[in-house]
């Protein structure tokens, strides 16, 4: 003990002596809750980056970085709010990746980040209120608002022909936030919503809701919500009385669950979801599997960007404050600048420390527009006949 | 034409599903009313005891599935139906002889007993997920339809489609069988006569020799039979989780209400009073009335009320019922 405490107060002479400093970075982010599957991959995302760039001791004279974590829980905005307070107070970090869901987030960030003046980035709370708040400039999102995935999916639809549609949505921030900037984009465009109702997840039977859709009627129904929930439920109604045969699935329903329930059965279906293409998303796969963990789940690669974002923004700043670093993130993110891909963090901060300009790629393709989110590249899945599911394209 | 597309979809949308789900709570409350009946208090283990013969059905399906065996067209649950009836049994009679017995012995109020069942519902709501988890299971296998939507149309050359699921006629057809031996045991059996004779007067009942632990036990083990069925049935037509069990126990209490708690007839009835009105009053209507009057064209979509009111249903039937005719429409006991 004596020997550690020894080495721990002679480590930190030396680091003091040479200008650097440790910096704690907060994770906060749902270890529990309805998302508890996803969190782990999103916090190793994280940590993956800012290992990174501790490693590489090019940032800020070779100061460290020290991860703490803190559970968001995702449903409940009070224990989210404590959580965030904890980190800025009592941990005293320099910024945040997270929340998680949008709810906790907006209540995080009003109540705790915003009157402290820390830096949010959040890798997946996408809903349209976080792209109008008032933020300071502190709140980033490496994901794209559901605003964007609305107008997306209206012109996929389009494209196919479609004018009208029925929309069910689970009954929450996200279903609801999503159904209706889909409504104005495809009304906006010239199509027809027949009806837009809520489902509730969970329950043993959706015929009663399937049949207010298939009065409504309509060529298509949209099924926002989740597959392993109740939009599954509302697909197999449907499909079971004939009151739908084509389905346009939103990000939270597209996966291989799909396949595995519906197999044939929706074959002609199309829908899709945010996903990166190219060489950034395959080299971070091939990190994340070297560090020990699947970089292909939902937003891990996300919350890596995240990360890489604010500690390359600290670089450029040449600062760890806060309040001084978050006027570079979108210029690190944005062109002009060098592409940085993953895995190459090390070189982003020699460039910024020899006073170029970098424009982080990243593994999802990042470019911050608006108030600071991303501007989203969505993969378009369709069903052949055969009941596989198959990348058309990305837009 | 278009009157046949009407009840066409009339059919599908409302009268099938109804029937079903009707046929299900039926034999939920069956089960409720023949408790309130012979041990007279309302049990409101019943929905949790669904749940736990469920599960133990679906974990011998599964092992009957791995052994490869199967009932071709029809889903093997049903052979695995008479153990899951068999392990629900023994876990009631337990109860009963744990906790029943002791408050039955000592002559306590019905409230007391209410309470009890209420706490044997926790305890089995949390043993239920301690043997199959929280997740919902799908076991239903075999054909999925009688009829399906795509034959159907291009058989009729309507518009409309229909769709009968396997699971659907299954229910209603074992729904009658058991229901037809229910009737024949209480009203033809010695220990059928000697359970209505307990029901009607206990005193009596003993004085004539009747044993009533005997009546007891049987009462439980149909009971146990006839949640399992039940749960089975709900389950492979829906899905099995054991959260949508707890929900269910509002509508089988309505429904053995509205027709007289204590009457076997009247759960029958009352099952399906119930499972058509939910049905009927959250449905649009809009669809079968456009085939009616082809020139109407309401602004709506004729919907009573939304479907996330489903449950409220119940509530309203068991409020009117109870305040206007308190022992239900087949004059059962009053509550």
């Amino acid at each position: 003990m004596k020997k550690l405490l020894l080495a721990t107060a002679a480590g930190a002479l030396i680091a003091g002596a040479a200008g650097a400093e440790d910096i704690k970075m907060g994770i906060s982010l749902g270890f529990t809750g309805p998302l508890e599957s996803m969190a782990p991959a999103m916090r190793d995302g994280a940590k993956l980056a800012m290992k990174e760039v501790s490693d590489s001791g090019l940032l800020l004279d070779g100061s460290t970085i020290t991860a703490v974590e803190g559970d968001s829980t995702c449903a409940d905005a009070a224990a989210a709010t404590a959580t965030v307070e904890r980190l800025i107070t009592a941990e005293g970090v320099k910024g945040i990746v997270g929340g998680m869901c949008s709810g906790e987030t907006i209540a995080s960030l009003e109540n705790v980040a915003k009157p402290n003046g820390v830096v949010m980035i959040s890798p997946s709370a996408t809903s349209p209120a976080l792209s109008t708040i008032e933020d300071n400039g502190l709140f980033f999102r490496t994901s794209p608002s559901d605003a964007r995935q609305g107008q997306v999916m209206a012109d996929i639809i389009m494209e196919k022909g479609i004018n009208s549609v029925a929309v069910s949505y689970t009954n929450n921030d996200y279903g609801k936030g999503l159904a209706d900037s889909f409504q104005a984009a495809f009304e906006e465009k010239g199509g027809t919503v027949t009806v837009n109702s809520a489902h509730d997840d969970g329950k043993a039977d959706y015929s009663a809701e399937v049949a207010a859709l298939a009065a409504a009627g309509g060529d298509a129904l949209v099924v926002a919500g989740y597959v392993d929930q109740g939009g599954s439920g509302i697909v197999r109604a449907a499909l079971d009385t004939g009151a739908f045969d084509t389905f346009v699935f939103p990000d939270g329903m597209v996966g291989t669950a799909l396949v595995e329930n519906f197999g044939t059965e929706i074959s002609g279906s199309f829908g899709q979801n945010p996903a990166a293409e190219g060489e950034g998303r395959d080299t971070y796969l091939t990190l994340a599997e070297e560090a020990g963990y699947d970089g292909s789940g939902a937003f891990s690669a996300e919350a890596y960007d995240g990360a890489a974002l604010m500690l390359l923004a600290m670089a450029a700043a040449g600062s760890s404050d806060p309040g001084t670093y978050k006027d570079k993130i979108m210029d690190v993110a944005n062109e002009p600048g060098e592409k940085i891909m993953p895995g190459e963090l090390a070189k982003a901060l020699e460039i910024i420390n020899g006073g170029g300009d970098v424009d982080y790629v990243g593994a999802t393709s990042v470019e911050l527009v608006g108030a600071g989110e991303s501007a989203g590249v969505y993969r378009e899945v369709s069903f052949n006949d055969a009941g596989e599911m198959e990348v058309v394209g990305y837009r | 034409m278009d009157i046949l597309n009407a009840l066409v979809a009339f059919l599908n949308f409302v009268f099938i599903p109804a029937a079903a789900y009707g046929a299900q709570l039926a034999l939920g409350a069956l089960g409720v009313t023949l408790i309130y009946g012979i041990l007279r208090f309302s049990n409101f283990a019943h929905g949790d005891t669904m749940a736990f013969g469920t599960a133990v059905t679906i974990l011998v399906t599964w092992a009957l599935q791995a052994a490869g065996i199967s009932l071709g067209p029809l889903p093997t649950a049903l052979l695995a139906l008479p153990l899951g009836i068999a392990g629900t049994a023994a876990m009631v009679l337990l109860t009963d002889r744990a906790v029943y017995r002791f408050y039955r012995v000592q002559k306590a109020a019905p409230i007391i007993l209410v309470m009890a069942s209420v706490g044997v519902m926790f305890l089995m709501n949390g043993l239920t997920r301690l043997l199959i988890g929280v997740d919902e299971q799908r076991f239903a296998d075999g054909a999925r339809f009688v009829i399906n939507v795509r034959d159907f149309r291009e058989m009729t050359g309507l518009q409309e489609g229909l769709a009968l699921k396997t699971t659907q006629a299954l229910t209603v057809i074992v729904a009658v069988i058991v229901v037809w031996a229910l009737f024949w045991f209480l009203n033809r059996t010695k220990s059928g006569k000697a359970m209505r004779a307990y029901s009607d007067n206990e005193d009596l009942a003993l004085l004539s020799g009747i044993d009533p632990e005997k009546v007891v036990r049987l009462t439980w083990i149909i009971a146990a039979s006839l949640a399992t069925i039940a749960g089975v049935l709900y389950g492979l037509d829906k899905a099995f989780k054991p959260f949508n069990y707890f929900q269910i126990l509002l509508p089988i209490f309505a429904a053995a209400i509205v027709g007289g708690l204590g009457n076997p007839l009247g759960a029958i009835a009352g099952g399906f009073v119930v499972a058509f009105s939910e049905v009927a009053i959250t449905y649009p209507w809009l669809k079968v009335a456009g085939y009616l009057f082809p020139g109407w064209e309401p602004g709506g979509l004729l919907q009573l009320l939304g479907t996330e009111y489903k449950f409220a249903v119940s509530f309203v039937i068991l409020i009117v019922v109870l305040l206007f005719k308190p022992t239900g429409l087949f004059r059962g006991k009053s509550v």
